[in-house]
């Protein structure tokens, strides 16, 4: 079971609601993936149109994660999470805030403050955040109830690009590490749980993929796949062979 | 005038009630912001929207 603040998940795949062609499809990967919460952006009504998106996920029965996608300052971020909890009735909030158009990689420092901001007021933070082990640790000392490094930048599906940076997060955090950006593929969402994440959070990799539904039963059982096996305990990693047949008493040819 | 989602529009002196009335809300997923401050919903009948208001009405749509 995974544990976020007070709430427990049989699912470690968080579903992110970007990205897909049409609701029905969203209603196949959510029933694919058997996630228990997904994300969902605010944005003005009359832009937005009136799409009956709430009325998909509440007929699914999911969690719904507020985020503040679009945010570059902690002000804004911070408005943006107190109307999701008007609109959700929930105080939790996925905490974007992003530094650069180009990359979408967070903005540290604004990060920092706007976690803090929103922990103060009573939120349940769960902040997108570069692959930082310091400003991980940052975060969780600030009260997040969680933290979620990128691999590689939203939509890219390059994967996890620091490994190593991903494996000392989780070595140091004491709230749930969850790969947040960056998966393309299952093997990418096998790695991260391999690494020790509890969780991953994916959007593209299922919305854009040639068949949505069947990549989104890719990634489920990715996911559990690489969790299963990092409990198990891999061997280590060797540069020479390791035989796995005994050579006592191998005949002779003389 | 106020501006309403970036928009010029009538509304000053209305509650924002009233004002959501026009734009055939959803019953959940709303959310409104008066110059940068949310109005709790329990507010919304009797919170004046004043002259010159920037007011952001906010709906669910799909995001990462």
């Amino acid at each position: 079971m995974l544990t976020i603040a007070d709430r427990t998940f049989t699912s470690r795949l968080i579903l992110g609601t970007g990205g897909f062609p049409n609701l029905d499809v969203l209603a196949a990967a959510i029933d694919a993936t058997q996630t228990e919460m997904v994300t969902v952006a605010l944005r003005r009504i009359d832009a937005a149109g009136r799409d009956g998106l709430v009325g998909v996920l509440d007929s699914a029965k999911v969690q719904v994660l507020p985020n503040t996608a679009g945010c570059f300052t902690a002000r804004d971020a911070v408005l943006t999470a107190k109307l999701a909890r008007e609109a959700f009735e929930t105080d939790w909030v996925k905490l974007e805030v992003i530094g650069d158009e180009r990359t979408l990689l967070p903005d540290a420092t604004e990060l920092l403050v706007a976690a803090e901001e929103l922990v103060d007021a009573g939120f349940t933070v769960l902040p997108y955040t570069n692959d930082d082990p310091i400003l991980a640790k940052r975060l969780e000392d600030a009260g997040c109830a969680a933290v979620m490094p990128l691999g590689s930048p939203i939509g890219s599906g390059m994967g996890i690009r620091n490994p190593y940076n991903l494996a000392l997060i989780v070595e140091h955090a004491n709230v749930p590490v969850i790969l947040d950006a960056g998966v393309g593929t299952a093997s990418d969402a096998a790695l991260a749980m391999e690494l020790g994440c509890d969780a991953i959070l994916t959007a593209s990799a299922i919305s854009r993929a040639e068949d949505p539904v069947a990549m989104a039963t890719a990634l489920r059982l990715a996911t559990e796949a690489g969790h299963a096996a990092r409990h198990a305990g891999r061997i280590p990693r060797r540069l020479y062979a390791e035989a796995s047949t005994q050579h006592a008493g191998l005949p002779t040819f003389g | 005038m106020i501006v309403l989602n970036g928009r010029p529009a009538e509304g000053e002196g209305s509650t924002v009630a009233g004002l959501l009335e026009r734009l055939d809300l959803p019953d959940r997923g709303v959310a409104v912001a008066v110059d940068a401050e949310v109005v709790p919903r329990g507010e919304w009948g009797t919170f004046v929207v004043p002259e010159g208001a920037h007011v952001e009405v906010v709906t669910a749509v799909q995001g990462g």
